[in-house]
């Protein structure tokens, strides 16, 4: 038996974590002070929020028509950016992939997906309410180059990451590099992609809310509009439809996942709790 | 048929995989290439279809120099060269069906190959592919529902659509049971007889290589150290490929 004095310790500990450790915990503690977060403050703030939440309510629908026309507008701009976005947004995360195609072509790709990803959305609106003027142009723009820069990169990482094995043998009939794409990589990163695509759609419809209060169209003018006139009985109305919205939007995306990725038909998206079953023989 | 000559591989510069290879592979049988783990069998048999490319050298096949081959004229020499993988390399999301006319893609425009529209005698042929290889109720199960053997079998199957003029199997048994493999090797030589494909076949298994094969090619260190019929394949010259002697008692 060897004695365990003379081996090394296979888990030698790191100063330099603890330090980073203590380092966080005081800043923490210095960020706080300088911040001047004191129980009074949140004692007001309670009671402020206490009379803001008693005056939203009963929400007042009574000006459903305007409610409606806002809506309706976020849903089009969520729909037109995420089908442009998307669209815009394959070609160059396959041109950003790097091990389908050379530097000279990734590098102006990723700069294109890192120069979409670096601004909120509402920053990206604010300058193209500037360029193309007030309405839900600068808001679809706005949410397109988002979507750029969201599905770009994650599509980029799904491709970087298919097995080379599969793409090997493709290659190896002779097939062109199109056919490839088709036979090799789209099959290893399309229920991924899916995946993407309806989180991307759902997330631009809860933008498409917002880009609003800046003037680039949609239920967010609405919204901000009433806030300014203390219309909190209207503000709630618009809030209980905005959530509706997104909770549709929710189980729409389950839908499109269900059957592009787990192969359910549109009769077991109707049965309770059969995704899940679904979704179980596929796994077996 | 298909001519090395003089072939050089090395992945980094000063430390070469293949060194000097120099052989002639008949229009029919089968060639097994036997030798250690990590002595170029793979590299060798990647360097006919230009999967890693050669240092430097003459691949000679049908007329042409692969060696110095690209774009469209390298596509097209492929397509004439099947191959079969060690872990199958199917592509596991696409149906057993999907995975046999990728044997075909080299002859479809990627526009037809995107929206599926293969010539129905592809189709035809691959299924008559799946009645030969057992797997005929297999066609639209997806590849990765399959066993070991049953993918091999694909991937014999995806090879051989491609009417190849020249089969590649690089360890073809090397993650199948004993009795798979056996199953997989008659499958294979089976094949390439009644259609006279010549196949060139690396081998872990010694015993497997001499049952099946016509010609045994042996290497050691990048280098081809044995080359004759099964039968000539002694002791001395097993111990002249993998070194020792103790291993073989």
């Amino acid at each position: 038996m060897a004695t365990p004095a003379t081996r090394d310790n296979p888990f030698p500990g790191s100063p330099w974590s603890r330090v980073a450790v203590v380092a966080l915990v005081v800043y923490v503690i210095y960020a706080c002070a300088r911040i001047e977060i004191s129980w009074e403050r949140v004692l007001v703030g309670l009671d402020n929020a206490g009379r803001f939440f008693a005056r939203l309510f009963p929400p007042d629908f009574d000006r459903a028509e305007l409610l409606w026309k806002g809506l309706k507008e976020s849903l089009e701009i969520a729909v037109l950016a995420s089908t442009l976005g998307i669209v815009l947004a394959l070609p160059i995360g396959l041109l950003a992939a790097r091990n389908l195609m050379p530097p000279w072509v990734t590098w102006p790709a990723r700069l294109v997906i890192v120069l979409a990803r670096s601004f909120h959305p509402v920053i990206v609106a604010i300058l193209f309410v500037k360029a193309v003027g007030f309405g839900a142009l600068a808001g679809i723009l706005a949410l397109t180059v988002a979507s750029i820069g969201f599905i770009g990169k994650l599509i980029t990482e799904a491709i970087e990451e298919i097995s080379a094995k599969q793409v090997e043998a493709v290659r190896a009939t002779g097939a062109p590099f199109a056919s490839v794409l088709a036979f090799g990589v789209v099959p290893q990163v399309f229920s991924r992609f899916i995946g993407f695509a309806t989180y991307q759609l759902d997330s631009n419809l809860r933008n498409s809310t917002m880009v609003g209060i800046v003037g680039a169209g949609g239920i967010g003018g609405t919204l901000f509009a009433a806030f300014q006139r203390f219309d909190y009985d209207f503000v709630c109305a618009i809030l209980i439809a905005i959530i509706a919205v997104i909770m549709t939007g929710e189980i729409v995306a389950t839908w499109v996942r269900a059957v592009f990725i787990d192969n359910a038909t549109l009769r077991d998206l109707f049965r309770r709790g059969s995704l899940r079953d679904v979704r179980h023989t596929e796994e077996g | 048929m298909l001519t090395l000559k003089n072939l050089d591989m090395s992945y980094v510069p000063g430390k070469p995989v293949l060194v000097d290879i120099n052989l002639e592979v008949a229009p029919r049988g089968i060639t097994a290439i036997i030798g250690p783990s990590g002595t170029g069998k793979s590299t060798l048999i990647r360097c006919i279809n230009r999967l890693v490319e050669p240092t430097s050298g003459a691949i000679n096949f049908e007329d042409a120099d692969l060696a110095k081959l690209s774009g469209r004229a390298l596509r097209h020499a492929r397509r004439h060269i099947g191959m079969v993988f060690q872990e199958f390399n199917l592509v596991e999301r696409l149906t057993v069906m999907e995975n046999l006319l990728c044997g075909r893609l080299g002859y479809v425009s990627p526009l037809r190959a995107w929206r599926r529209k293969f010539a129905p005698e592809d189709i035809a042929q691959a299924f008559d592919l799946l009645d030969t290889v057992g797997l005929t109720e297999f066609a639209n199960r997806r590849a990765d529902a399959l066993s070991g053997g049953q993918r091999q079998r694909v991937g014999i199957a995806r090879a051989v659509m491609q009417k190849p003029k020249l089969l590649l199997a690089d360890e073809p048994t090397s993650s199948l049971d004993p009795r798979t493999s056996v199953e997989i090797m008659e499958l294979l030589a089976g094949l390439a007889r009644e259609r006279t494909i010549p196949v060139i076949i690396n081998m872990h298994d010694v015993e497997l290589a001499r049952r099946f094969a016509d010609r045994i090619v042996g290497m050691s260190a990048g280098r081809i150290v044995f080359d004759g019929p099964p039968s000539s394949l002694t002791e001395e010259a097993l111990t002249g490929i993998y070194g020792g002697e103790h291993w073989m008692h």
